[in-house]
Order: structure tokens, then C-alpha cells, then sequence
């Protein structure tokens, strides 16, 4: 590991105002430093924000506001989050082992990267690790990789359970930097790999994410669902946060419906809660709305089971939602 | 940089890079071998210690990072000669073969057990579900065993639910 300083931030402003090109602000550490054992990561100076005072998870008139240090078993232990957003909590505890949540903290949660094996392994190219040098993993081993949104540059996916829900929610990521205080709403934090696949986020050098803010909850039934290879501490190959009203007359009149495991983004699956809303909710029309969805997928040879999946996966989980 | 730790009780100030993990610390500058090294990545459990009285993996927590904290290994887990409870009860289930996983498995137990809420497999989020065996082991996750004794380390730790 490359030899770098270690400081612990006093404050929010403070910590802005601390930054300098090379510095890396610490959270839990579950993803950075295990990225700096293997070299991905080279920080000259890591700034501590894992004890700033954004521990809180507080109501605010109908909103919830979570502070950025909260821990991820905080998160999904907490009464108003099990009460209200139960697909957040879920979704936070289908997520790492009880070791990893103790530590984790939500905006590092929201900014782990990428975990492409070509990524990890400083000995390979990888456009999103050193831009320029090529993507192996087209050719190689994409086998949890993206079906949708990707490019020729990259085909990686972002690995947050958290995020998913946070997408379908409209959650809204609240962030100070050098260019002042704004607020991102979910799934903008994430971006497409497009031509900068080194680029996971629209954050700038230097932003600080401080919390997290929870509209009300959507009206209907809610689900968080993971698909994996074992049951229990594993990444997604799939994953959906959804949520769905259906009216008296068993019409759709809300629907939110989010994947994980399949693209650079927690993926909003807009094409389907379109085709569904004002319709019937129906199993057949569930289908016909995973089929618009799934349209736009290009999937590579090892990654195509995808496809069906998160097809199925739609369907099943909008039928348990249906009354 | 110097760090002051309390180690299962009793205050240790070291000298340390920043880039040493508490698992090496622990095991390299003081002797504290218990914690295990399996992946050194966060993926098997086996240097699960408490931090502050929660279950963290030393390897992923950098030793300056946790400066101040209290630090609780599987050597600090039994009073004198007294057993830890969950330690009787791994003896008494049989809940090892090689027992390379079982300092963190102890440890990771012991903090399980202070976690309030759901897990993945709870049905009902609003309430604390009981400790069945599906919510040990799904609460256990993090913690691999190579030998595969998992049905008598989530019987073990049953006996030892509040
Ligand atoms: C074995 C294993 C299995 C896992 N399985 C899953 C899983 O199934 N699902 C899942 O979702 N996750 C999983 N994870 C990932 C885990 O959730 C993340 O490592 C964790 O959430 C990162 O949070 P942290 O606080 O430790 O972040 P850190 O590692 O400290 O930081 C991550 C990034 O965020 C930046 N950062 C941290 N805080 C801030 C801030 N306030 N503002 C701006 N930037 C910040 C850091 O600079 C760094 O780039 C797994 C991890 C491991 C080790
Ligand atoms: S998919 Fe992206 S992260 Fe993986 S090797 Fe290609 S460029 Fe790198
Ligand atoms: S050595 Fe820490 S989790 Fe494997
Ligand atoms: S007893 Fe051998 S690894 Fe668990």
C-alpha cells in the first residue's frame, strides 16, 4: 500500500475546506481501504468524516432525513425506516454481513465502487481504473457486468443495494463541496459510463456528501428483492426496489420500479412503470412491461441470463405486490 | 502516529503506520493472535473483533481510524478461567473442526447478539424477531467455516440466545 496521511475531520465545512487534490475522505473504510490493499486506490492523504456529527436520522415535517455517517445496521434497525421505507431497510440488510453494516456508513455505502474483477486487479487494463487502457472484461469475464446502459469504454455495475432503494424512493442525495451546498436527486448521483467510465458519480473533487433525504413514502405495497448466487453475503446478479398502488377499480395508479445488478446506475426502470401506470395490474401486463424495459438491453455472451431474469424477477415481484 | 487503544480492557498506546490494519496490529505489534487472517478482505469473518462493542473485520479498519476505541478480541472474552458463555457452548455443540474460523465466529456471536432489529429473513420488520436458527445463520453470514461446521455453530449459539 502506497504510504499516505491520515487526519480526522472536525466538521462538515471544515472537512471542505481541508480538501486538496490527493486527499480521499474516509467513511467506514469497507470499500476504500480494502481498494488501497490492492493498489486501485492510491490516496496521498485520507481525511476522516466517518465521526463528523451526520449520525442522525430525524423527521422532518413528512420527510426523513438521514445523516451521511449513519451506520447501515442504524439505518435499518431505525423504527421510522422499518415503519415507513421497509423496501430501504430490507434492501440495506440484504446487503454485505452484519460486520460490514456495523461499519458502513451510508455515503460511503452510496460511492463504493465498482466490483469488476479487471477493476481490482492492478495487473489488468481497465478503462475505469486507468482511462485509456481498454476494457477486458467485453471479452472476458462480464458475467455480472451490465445489460443495460453501458458503452464500448465499460460494462460495469454499481454494487449498492442501498442506492436501488434510494432510486425508487426519489431519495434525495444532499451534498457541500468547494462550489457550495446542492442536492442531487436519486438516480442522478450515478451516471452512465458513456466515454468516462472513470467518472461512477456527478460528484466533484472535494463534495462531501452530508445525508440523505426520504420524501414520503410512496402509497401502495413495497418490495426490495435480490437475486444471487447464495443466500445470504453476496452482490446481486439482480435486484428491484418496487413499489406499486393499484386503485379500487384494479387499475395501476402508481407504480416505482428500480434494478440493481444490471447497469453503471441504480436503473429506474421507467419504460415499464410508464406502460403500466393506468393499466390494468395484471400479470400479463407486468410482462408486457418488463418486455418494454428489457428492450434496450445488450447484453454480452456470459451475461444474457440477465435478461430473463430480471424479466422474471419484474414479473414476480409486481405480482406479490398485487392485491 | 501514536494510537491509544483499550484492549480487552487494558489501555495500549503504539507507534503506527497509517497503513496498518488493527488486525495486524493486533496480531504483529501485540501479540494478540487470536483474530485471524483469512482473506484480509472482509469476506470470510475470521478477524472479527468488537469495536466498541460492536462486530467489525480488523482487516478492513485501518489501526488509526480507530484511535480511542475500545477493542475487544476472543482472548478477552472469558473472565479468568470462567468461559464465555458462547465458548462453553461452541465446546459443548462441537461447533469446530480445524478451528481456524472460530475466534471470529466467537466474536462475531457475541456481537450478534447486542444487535437490535431485522434481519434479511425477518417477515415481520416492525418487530424484533426471536433468534431461530434461519436468523442465526443468516446473522452469522459474514463468518465462513471451511469445514463446514455451521449446524453446530448456529445450534451453540441457540443455546446461548437471551
Ligand atoms: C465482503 C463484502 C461484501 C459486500 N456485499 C455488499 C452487498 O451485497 N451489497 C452492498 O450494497 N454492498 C456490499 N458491500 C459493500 C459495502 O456496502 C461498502 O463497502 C460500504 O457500504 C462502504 O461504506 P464505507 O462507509 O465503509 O465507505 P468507505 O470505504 O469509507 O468509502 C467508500 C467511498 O466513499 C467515499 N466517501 C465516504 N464517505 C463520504 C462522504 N461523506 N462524502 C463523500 N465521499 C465519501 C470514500 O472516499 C470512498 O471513495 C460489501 C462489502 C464487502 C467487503
Ligand atoms: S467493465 Fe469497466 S470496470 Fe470492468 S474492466 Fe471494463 S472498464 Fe474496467
Ligand atoms: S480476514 Fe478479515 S474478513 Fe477475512
Ligand atoms: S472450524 Fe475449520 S474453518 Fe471453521
Amino acid at each position: 500500500m502506497k504510504p499516505f496521511e491520515y487526519a480526522r475531520a472536525t466538521g462538515p465545512a471544515e472537512a471542505v475546506r481541508d480538501y486538496t487534490p490527493g486527499t480521499m475522505y474516509l467513511g467506514g473504510g469497507t470499500n476504500l481501504v480494502d481498494l488501497m490493499k490492492l493498489g486501485v486506490a492510491e490516496p496521498d492523504r485520507l481525511l476522516d468524516v466517518s465521526r463528523l456529527p451526520l449520525d442522525g436520522i430525524e423527521e422532518a415535517r413528512d420527510r426523513v432525513r438521514v445523516g451521511a455517517t449513519v451506520r447501515n445496521t442504524d439505518l435499518a434497525a431505525h423504527p421510522l425506516i422499518r415503519a415507513r421505507y421497509p423496501m430501504l431497510a430490507r434492501a440495506v440488510l440484504t446487503g454485505a454481513s452484519g460486520q460490514v453494516r456495523n461499519v458502513a456508513t451510508v455515503a460511503g455505502n452510496l460511492l463504493q465502487r465498482t466490483r469488476c474483477t479487471y477493476f481490482q486487479d492492478v495487473t489488468r487494463p481497465c478503462n475505469k481504473r486507468r482511462p485509456g487502457s481498454g476494457c477486458p472484461a467485453i471479452a472476458g469475464d462480464h458475467a455480472n457486468l451490465a445489460i443495460l446502459g453501458a458503452s464500448d469504454a465499460c460494462v460495469a455495475t454499481h454494487p449498492s443495494d442501498l442506492a436501488v432503494a434510494l432510486a425508487a424512493l426519489d431519495a434525495e442525495v444532499h451534498v457541500t463541496g468547494p462550489g457550495g451546498d446542492r442536492i442531487v436527486p436519486m438516480p442522478g448521483l450515478h451516471r452512465l459510463p458513456g466515454h468516462e467510465p472513470e467518472r461512477d458519480t456527478v460528484l466533484a473533487p472535494g463534495d462531501l456528501i452530508t445525508g440523505v433525504e426520504l420524501p414520503p413514502p410512496p402509497p401502495g405495497a413495497s418490495l426490495y428483492r435480490k437475486v444471487r448466487e447464495r443466500a445470504s453475503f453476496a452482490f446481486a446478479l439482480v435486484s428491484i426496489a418496487a413499489v406499486l398502488d393499484v386503485a379500487a377499480d384494479g387499475t395501476v395508479a402508481d407504480c416505482r420500479i428500480a434494478l440493481g445488478g444490471v447497469a453503471h446506475v441504480p436503473w429506474r426502470a421507467e419504460r415499464a412503470e410508464r406502460a403500466l401506470i393506468g393499466g390494468p395490474a395484471t400479470g400479463e401486463a407486468f410482462l408486457q412491461a418488463a418486455e418494454a424495459e428489457l428492450e434496450q438491453a445488450a447484453p454480452l455472451p456470459r451475461n444474457a441470463y440477465k435478461v430473463p431474469l430480471a424479466r422474471n424477477l419484474i414479473v414476480a415481484t409486481l405480482e406479490e405486490l398485487a392485491p | 502516529m501514536n494510537i491509544t487503544l483499550q484492549v480487552n480492557g487494558a489501555p495500549r498506546t503504539v507507534d503506527v503506520d497509517p497503513r496498518m490494519s488493527l488486525l495486524d496490529l493486533l496480531r504483529e505489534r501485540l501479540g494478540l493472535i487470536g483474530a485471524k487472517k483469512g482473506c484480509d478482505h472482509g469476506q470470510c469473518g475470521a478477524c472479527t473483533v468488537l469495536i466498541d462493542g460492536r462486530r467489525a473485520n480488523s482487516c478492513l479498519a485501518l489501526a488509526v481510524a480507530v484511535d480511542g476505541s475500545e477493542v475487544t478480541t476472543v482472548e478477552g472474552l472469558a473472565s479468568g478461567d470462567d468461559l464465555h458463555p458462547l465458548q462453553a457452548a461452541f465446546i459443548e455443540h462441537d461447533a469446530f473442526q480445524c478451528g481456524y474460523c472460530t475466534p471470529g465466529q466467537l466474536c462475531s456471536a457475541a456481537g450478534m447478539l447486542g444487535e437490535p432489529g431485522p434481519s434479511a429473513v425477518t417477515e415481520d420488520l416492525t418487530v424484533d424477531p426471536g433468534l431461530t436458527p434461519e436468523e442465526i445463520a443468516e446473522r452469522m453470514s459474514g463468518n465462513l467455516c471451511r469445514c463446514g461446521a455451521y449446524v453446530n455453530i448456529v445450534s451453540a449459539i441457540g443455546e446461548v440466545t437471551p
